[in-house]
C-alpha cells in the first residue's frame, strides 16, 4: 500500500549521481558515491543512511525525479537507522499525532491551512490576507516532518486521514477547490510526496508565495517599495517544489526588495541548522549556520526573510547577531504595504 | 478586645493584630492536604524588638507562636496546630545591606525572594542570590528554616541554609542573639571560624526561635544564559548522565524531571542543564564540554539533546522556573502537595519508580523531579501531587500518597524534606535515639516553655 514510485533502473543507468555528488553535507568521490548509492538502492547498509542530514535537497538534484531522498528515508526506516535520538522521535510522533479535535468552523474561499503552525495565526492579517479563512492543527497536519525521522510510515499512515479531514471538515463545507498552504511542507506533501507514494490529493494546493504574489498585484497601488536587500532562507521542503522559487523574485520585484547574489542560494541553499542539531551533530550545525549567516552578511542584505517558522525560530538569533533583521515573508510584504 | 489582643496591639499597633474569623480562617490552612487549625491571633511585627516582646508575652501566657514567611511550604508547617499566634513576618522586609566585595546581603526575615532578586537586579546588577522555584512571595528566612534549595545549589555550594553567613534570632526563651561573624565584628561575612550555632535554627521549622535577620551569600550574575535539555527513556541511566554533567563543573543548575503531562513527554526523563557565562565564547565552550561529556550516550541515539530554538527556551532560562508553579494548579482548586526528600543522587531511578507506583495506586497525577545539590552531593527529589481542594476524595487520595511517599523515601535511604508532623514522626522513629534526645535537649534549652511551633519536631 502506497509504495514509493522509485525506478532502480534509472539509477543504474545514471552516470552523474547528482543526488550524492551535489550534496553539500556528504563528501564522496564519484566512484564512492555511485557504490554507496548502489548499496542504498539494493537495500544494503550504506554510509549515506547515516550521514544524510535530511535536507531534502537531492529531491531537487535528481534530474530524473526518481525520488532519491524518499528512497533514503525508506531505507533508513527499513534498516532501523534513527537520524535523531529515539526519545525525541517518539515524543514527536505523539505530539504531532491526530487528536480528533476538529472544531467546525464557517469558512469561505480562499481557504488556508496553517499546518501545525497555528501559533502563527497572528501573521495572517491586514489587506494581504483580507477575506482568507484559515484552519490548522494536528488533525490537518501533513506530517511531512517525519522525513527527518526516517518515518515515511508515519506520513503514509496519517496523510489519507488528514486529507479526508481537510476535505470533509473544511474545503467541502466551504465549497473550496483550492487550498493555500501556509507552509512549504504541506505544499511539498501534496505536490511531491503524495504523488510519489500514489496518494490522491482531491484539491488544488496553492503555494503561499503564489497567493501573496497575486494579492500584491491587486494591491500594487498601495505598495511603497522597500529599497532593501533581503537574503532568503530557503526551507528544506522547498526542495520538493523548486518550481515555486520564482515567486520569491516576483514578490521582491513588486515590493522593491533586492535578492542579493549569494553563494548559498537556490540549489546551494543551506539548512537552517535545526535538523542537524536534532541529529546531535552540533559542530556541523554551528558550521552551517556560520557559513550561511556570514554569506548573508557578505551579500549586503539587511534582512533575512523566511517562509518556514521553524527556520525562523532556529536561525533568528544568529541572524540578529550578525546584524540582519529576521522577518517572515508575509510581514515583509505587510511592511511594503505600510501595515 | 481581650487582654492579649490589647497587649499585642500595644506592641505592633492595632492594624497589625487580628482576631477576626476571616483572617484566622486564611491563616488556618495552606495549599497542602494537612488539616486546617485556627490561630487565635494573627500578628505582623515590624521589627526584632517587637518580635522579642511578643515572645515574652507568649511565654508569660503560654501561647503558642508559629513563625510564618510566605506560607508556601505546603506541608502544614505554618498551620498553628495548637492555636495561638501566627507571627506573619512579611512586614519585616527591609534589605539592610549589600556587600559587593564580600558578596553577601543582610535582610530582614520577611524579605521575599522576589524582593531581594528585584533589588539586586536594580541596585547591584552584577550580583544574585540562589532562588528556589517557589513563587516569589516565599521568604528568605522561611526557606532557610527548612533547608531550601535553588538555582545555585548545584554550582555554589548546596542548600540555602549552607549559604547563610549570619543570623539574628529571637529564641523561644525571648533572648535575642546574633550568630556568625556579626556576633563579634560588624560584618556579616561568615559563620566560620566560630562554633557554628546557626544550625540551631536551620531545618528546625521555627521550633527553636524566630529568625529576624539573615545574612545570605550572593554570587556573580553572568550576562549570558543558555539551557540544554537531555532526554532519555531509560530511568537507570539518569544517575550516570547526571554525574557526567556534574563532573564537568560548568553547569549552573541541573534538574531532572519526569511527568505524564503533556502526553508527548509521558515516560521521558528530561534533564535540564542551565548554563551561564560572561562571554559568548565561554558559553559556547561550556555547551560543548557538556555535550562532549554525554557523547557516549547520544551517539547511540538511545537518548539525546532536544533541539531548542532560542524562541522555545523561554521559561527554561528564567529563575525561578515557572513550570512547577504552573503545574501546581493543573487540577484546579488550588491544592498542591509538594513532598520532597533529600537523598543520594543514585537513588533517583528508584525514587521515580516508587513515585509512579504510588500515584498509580491512588490514581492521581504527578510531577516527579530532582534538583542536584552541590556537586552531586545529594539531590532534592520532589514528588508533586496537585489536587482539587473542593474534592474530598482527591484530598484523601493525595493524603495517602503523601504518607506512602514519606515512608518510601526513608526506605530508599532518603529523608523526607520539610515534612509535615506525621513525616517528622517517621524520621524521629528511625533516628538514632541519642540524636533525637540531643535535639529535644536543645529544643527545651532554646524554647523552655515549648511555645515555638508546637507539634513539630516533637518526640512523644
Ligand atoms: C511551585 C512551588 C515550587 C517550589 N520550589 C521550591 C524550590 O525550588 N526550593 C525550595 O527550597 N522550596 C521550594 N518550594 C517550597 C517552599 O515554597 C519554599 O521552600 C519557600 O521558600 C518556603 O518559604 P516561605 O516563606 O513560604 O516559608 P513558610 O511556609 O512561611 O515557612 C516555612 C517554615 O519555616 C518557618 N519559618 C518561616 N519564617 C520563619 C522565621 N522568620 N523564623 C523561624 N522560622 C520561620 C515556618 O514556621 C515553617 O516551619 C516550592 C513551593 C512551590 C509551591
Amino acid at each position: 500500500m502506497h509504495e514509493l514510485k522509485f525506478d532502480p533502473e534509472i539509477c543504474k543507468s545514471c552516470t552523474s549521481c547528482d543526488c550524492i555528488m551535489k550534496c553539500q553535507y556528504i563528501d564522496l568521490e564519484s566512484d564512492q558515491a555511485k557504490s554507496e548509492h548502489a548499496k542504498l538502492v539494493a537495500g544494503e547498509d550504506s554510509s549515506i543512511l547515516h550521514d544524510c542530514v535530511t535536507c531534502y535537497a537531492c529531491e531537487e538534484y535528481c534530474p530524473f525525479g526518481n525520488h532519491p531522498f524518499y528512497l533514503i528515508v525508506e531505507r533508513q526506516e527499513q534498516r532501523g537507522v534513527h537520524p535523531a535520538p529515539k526519545p525525541l522521535e517518539e515524543s514527536q510522533v505523539i505530539m504531532m499525532g491526530p487528536k480528533g479535535r476538529i472544531k467546525p468552523k464557517e469558512l469561505s474561499p480562499p481557504v488556508m491551512n496553517m499546518c501545525f503552525f497555528t501559533v502563527m495565526n497572528g501573521g495572517i492579517r491586514g489587506s494581504l490576507f483580507e477575506g482568507v479563512s484559515k484552519f490548522g492543527g494536528s488533525d490537518v497536519f501533513c506530517n511531512l516532518m517525519f522525513l527527518h525521522f526516517a518515518r515515511n510510515s508515519t506520513i503514509r499512515q496519517r496523510l489519507p486521514l488528514m486529507i479526508e479531514n481537510i476535505m470533509k471538515n473544511f474545503l467541502e463545507p466551504a465549497g473550496a477547490k483550492e487550498l493555500i498552504c501556509y507552509h512549504d511542507e504541506c505544499y511539498g506533501t501534496y505536490t511531491s510526496w503524495a504523488p510519489a507514494f500514489g496518494i490522491d490529493v482531491p484539491f488544488k494546493p496553492v503555494h503561499l508565495f503564489d497567493f501573496i504574489y497575486n494579492r500584491l498585484v491587486e494591491l500594487k497601488e498601495n505598495i511603497k517599495p522597500l529599497g532593501i536587500k533581503v537574503a532568503y532562507q530557503r526551507p528544506c521542503s522547498n526542495r520538493l517544489c523548486p518550481q515555486t522559487d520564482h515567486f520569491v523574485d516576483d514578490i521582491f520585484s513588486l515590493i522593491g526588495a533586492e535578492r542579493p547574489k549569494r553563494e548559498f542560494e537556490y540549489e546551494n541553499a543551506l539548512c537552517c541548522g535545526g535538523v542537524p542539531e536534532a541529529q546531535q551533530r552540533f559542530e556541523l550545525t554551528e558550521e552551517i549556520q556560520h557559513k550561511n549567516v556570514e554569506d548573508m552578511k557578505a551579500s549586503g542584505a539587511a534582512y533575512c526573510v523566511f517562509n518556514c517558522p521553524f527556520c525562523f525560530w532556529t536561525l533568528s538569533e544568529p541572524v540578529l547577531k550578525a546584524g540582519l533583521i529576521p522577518i517572515m515573508m508575509s510581514d515583509l510584504c505587510l511592511m511594503a504595504l505600510g501595515e | 478586645m481581650d487582654k492579649i489582643t490589647e497587649r499585642l496591639a500595644e506592641i505592633v499597633g492595632k492594624d497589625y493584630v487580628s482576631t477576626s474569623a476571616e483572617e484566622r480562617f486564611i491563616y488556618s490552612r495552606d495549599q497542602g492536604v494537612q488539616q486546617p487549625h485556627m490561630p487565635d491571633y494573627v500578628v505582623l511585627p515590624d521589627n526584632a524588638r517587637q518580635v522579642q516582646e511578643i515572645i515574652h508575652l507568649a511565654n508569660n501566657d503560654s501561647i503558642p507562636v508559629v513563625p510564618m514567611g510566605g506560607g508556601l511550604v505546603l506541608s502544614g508547617l505554618t498551620i498553628p496546630l495548637a492555636g495561638g499566634i501566627v507571627l506573619d513576618m512579611k512586614r519585616m522586609n527591609r534589605i539592610l545591606e549589600v556587600n559587593e566585595s564580600s558578596h553577601y546581603a543582610v535582610v530582614e526575615a520577611g524579605t521575599s525572594q522576589g524582593m531581594l532578586d528585584a533589588y539586586l537586579k536594580k541596585h547591584h546588577p552584577r550580583l544574585k542570590h540562589s532562588l528556589p522555584d517557589a513563587p516569589p512571595a516565599a521568604t528568605i528566612a522561611g526557606n532557610i528554616a527548612i533547608h531550601g534549595s535553588g538555582h545555585l545549589s548545584q554550582s555554589e555550594g548546596g542548600f540555602h541554609s549552607e549559604m547563610v553567613t549570619g543570623l539574628e534570632v529571637v529564641l523561644g526563651s525571648g533572648e535575642m542573639v546574633k550568630l556568625g561573624s556579626c556576633s563579634t565584628v560588624p560584618g556579616w561575612f561568615s559563620r566560620a571560624p566560630l562554633p557554628d550555632l546557626a544550625g540551631l535554627f536551620l531545618g528546625w521549622n521555627g521550633t527553636t526561635g524566630v529568625i529576624t535577620k539573615v545574612g545570605i551569600k550572593l554570587f556573580p550574575r553572568p550576562r549570558f544564559h543558555d539551557v540544554l535539555i537531555y532526554m532519555t527513556e531509560d530511568i537507570d541511566i539518569a544517575p550516570d548522565i547526571l554525574f557526567r554533567i556534574i563532573e564537568t563543573e560548568v553547569a549552573e543548575d541541573i534538574n531532572y524531571a519526569l511527568s505524564p503531562k503533556p502526553d508527548y513527554l509521558n515516560g521521558f526523563q528530561m534533564i535540564v542543564i542551565n548554563l551561564v557565562a560572561n562571554t559568548e565564547i565561554e558559553l559556547n565552550m561550556k555547551k560543548k564540554i557538556i555535550r562532549d561529556a554525554l557523547y557516549d550516550y547520544y551517539k547511540t541515539k538511545e537518548s539525546g539533546f532536544m533541539p531548542l530554538p532560542p524562541a522555545m527556551k523561554g521559561d527554561f532560562l528564567e529563575a525561578p522556573q515557572k513550570a512547577l508553579s504552573k503545574f501546581a494548579d493543573v487540577k484546579k482548586g488550588g491544592g498542591f502537595e509538594y513532598v520532597g526528600a533529600i537523598m543520594p543522587v543514585e537513588k533517583i531511578p528508584d525514587a521515580c519508580r516508587e513515585g509512579v507506583r504510588i500515584t498509580d495506586r491512588y490514581g492521581i497525577t504527578y510531577s516527579l523531579g530532582a534538583r542536584i545539590i552541590g556537586r552531586g552531593h545529594s539531590a532534592m527529589f520532589f514528588f508533586a501531587y496537585p489536587f482539587n481542594r473542593a474534592d474530598t476524595q482527591d484530598i484523601e487520595k493525595v493524603s495517602h500518597a503523601l504518607e506512602d511517599t514519606n515512608a518510601a523515601a526513608l526506605k530508599l535511604g532518603g529523608i523526607p524534606w520539610k515534612t509535615e508532623v506525621s513525616g517528622q514522626k517517621l524520621i524521629l522513629e528511625q533516628m538514632e535515639p541519642q540524636t533525637s534526645s540531643l535535639m529535644m535537649k536543645i529544643k527545651s534549652l532554646l524554647d523552655p516553655n515549648g511555645i515555638m511551633n508546637p507539634g513539630n519536631w516533637e518526640v512523644k
